[in-house]
């Protein structure tokens, strides 16, 4: 029986959401890690069992837990009795292990001034297409690394962190995160990944080399508004059937590129602003796509205190809110980037989740909203997974 | 044998309870207390010290019988309560960030 389930990561934990296909009744699971934050949490699209979250602390570090059963008993890869020794008689341990290649050199701070690449955390882990050992995580400072042995260890794919433009690269106000991962389902060597504050890159050779892909973005808190790098890219989507299409949420303007990036061109339109985080495409028609409109970068809140998702059926420009079900008075959530998924059902689903714990979703394209949940721990993440 | 009582969040990556106890092969030290511990529990490499540095993380403590011994050497002998496991040596979360 098909039916989908939704991966939440909040500050506090993680939580499992499963309905039918019909995603009108839930079962809420977790909290899992209680006390942690989760800040992000993806199935493998080879073995939709196999799910990698990424669990952090500013008291204790990075974790990285991995399940096998779909999210409902969970293991820091490497930890089981066969993997325990290294080569040295120590416990190998290295799944939470993400350490620079050669010499991290430096990056530009807020005042300006140099500052040395720290690794902090993960913000996004990305399965590969192709094989369930294979995961991506983009992390803060902002590097892309790769396990291909199920998350047990991690290696950087440096090419990125070591393009020439790295030393112009700096932190957005959230740190100088890598929080979008995009294959191509048609070509896995070619990713796209987006970084706050740098801009989106691309690679076409698996990660080997990449190049800036910002041309047509235009950021007005830039000594450079036209600059190569430093352009506060906040999320991008690809439709699987179109990947040389890609949308952008900017820091402000939605944005979208028709040629893989190479230009972008505004496509913001009617809508009542153009800052905002999440950006989604829906999964069967590459045209229509939603964002969350928040009112400022100094009030991370919608506007006039009405939760709208917007909807654009032409690939932007012209957008329609879309409000029944969701709070249209006295709401001061946040939607943060990596809160909004779709399912592959028909008709689409949306969700989202918000910093007031709520997830909503909707089982019709957007059309109408309903709470799932109301009270969870401010929400980091929201994937969902479509069961077959 | 020794008695480490953990932070609450590292009891539950670790899945242990209250205390946990460890046998050592030499003296009594944070290093050697470390080691074992990361021996036995290896989800916690990288929680409590730095995973190439083997620097203390910053918003982590050590305290041996009432006293905050976080900036001690780390292979400095600890004290015989503790070493006796007649006392717990506590690894502790820092109260900060609310």
């Amino acid at each position: 029986m098909s039916g989908v389930r939704l991966l939440v990561g909040t500050k506090k934990g993680a939580f499992v959401l499963t309905s039918d296909a019909k995603r009108k009744d839930w079962k809420v699971d977790g909290p899992h890690f209680a006390g942690w934050e989760i800040y992000h949490m993806k199935g493998s699209p080879v073995d939709p069992d196999r799910i990698y979250a990424s669990q952090t602390s500013a008291w204790f570090g990075q974790i990285i837990q991995r399940s096998s059963d779909g999210g409902k008993t969970w293991e820091t890869p490497g930890s089981s009795p066969e993997d325990l020794k290294g080569p040295d008689g120590m416990p190998k341990g290295k799944s939470n292990m993400f350490v620079y290649d050669g010499i991290p050199g430096t990056h530009m701070w807020y005042d300006g001034t140099q500052h040395p690449w720290e690794f902090k955390r993960v913000w996004h882990l990305e399965p590969a297409l192709d094989n369930a050992d294979h995961v991506y995580a983009g992390v803060e400072d902002a590097a892309l690394f790769e396990s291909k042995d199920g998350g047990k260890s991690w290696s950087e794919l440096s090419g990125l962190r070591q393009h020439d433009t790295g030393p112009k690269w700096q932190p957005g106000a959230g740190g100088m995160c890598l929080h979008t991962i995009l294959i191509d389902p048609k070509n896995p060597k070619r990713i796209f990944i987006a970084i706050s504050a740098a801009g989106a890159f691309r690679t076409d050779d698996g990660g080997k080399t990449w190049k800036p892909i910002n041309h047509g973005l235009h950021s007005q808190f830039m000594p450079d508004p036209n600059a190569e790098v430093g352009h506060c890219v906040h999320r991008i989507a690809m439709h699987p059937s179109k990947p040389n299409t890609l949308f952008m949420q900017k820091h402000w303007d939605v944005m979208r590129s028709d040629d893989g990036g190479d230009s972008w061109r505004e496509v913001s339109g009617n809508l009542p602003s153009d800052f905002g985080f999440p950006i989604d495409v829906h999964a069967h028609e590459p045209e229509t796509i939603y964002v969350v409109p928040i009112k400022s970068d100094s009030e991370h809140y919608p506007p006039d205190g009405k939760l709208r998702v917007f909807r654009s059926r032409k690939g932007g420009n012209e957008w329609e809110e879309l409000t029944k079900g969701l709070p249209q008075k006295d709401c001061y959530v946040n939607v943060l980037r990596d809160s909004m998924s779709v399912d592959s059902l028909d008709p689409c689903g949306v969700y989202f989740g918000t910093t007031g714990g709520q997830v909503y979703g909707s089982n019709d394209a957007g059309d109408s909203w309903n709470a799932i949940v109301r009270d969870l721990p401010a929400v980091l993440s929201v994937e969902v997974q479509t069961l077959k | 044998m020794i008695r480490i009582v953990l932070p609450h969040h590292l009891r539950t990556l670790a899945r242990v309870g209250d205390e946990v106890h460890l046998d050592l092969n030499g003296s009594a030290t944070v290093k050697a207390i470390i080691d074992a511990l990361e021996n036995k529990y290896p989800m916690l490499r990288g929680t409590i010290r730095d995973h190439g540095t083997l620097k203390r993380r910053p918003l982590v403590r050590f305290f041996a019988c009432g006293e905050d011994i976080s900036h001690e050497p780390p292979d400095a002998p600890l004290p015989d309560a503790i070493a006796k496991g007649d006392e717990p040596f506590f690894i502790m979360g820092a109260i900060a960030g609310g």
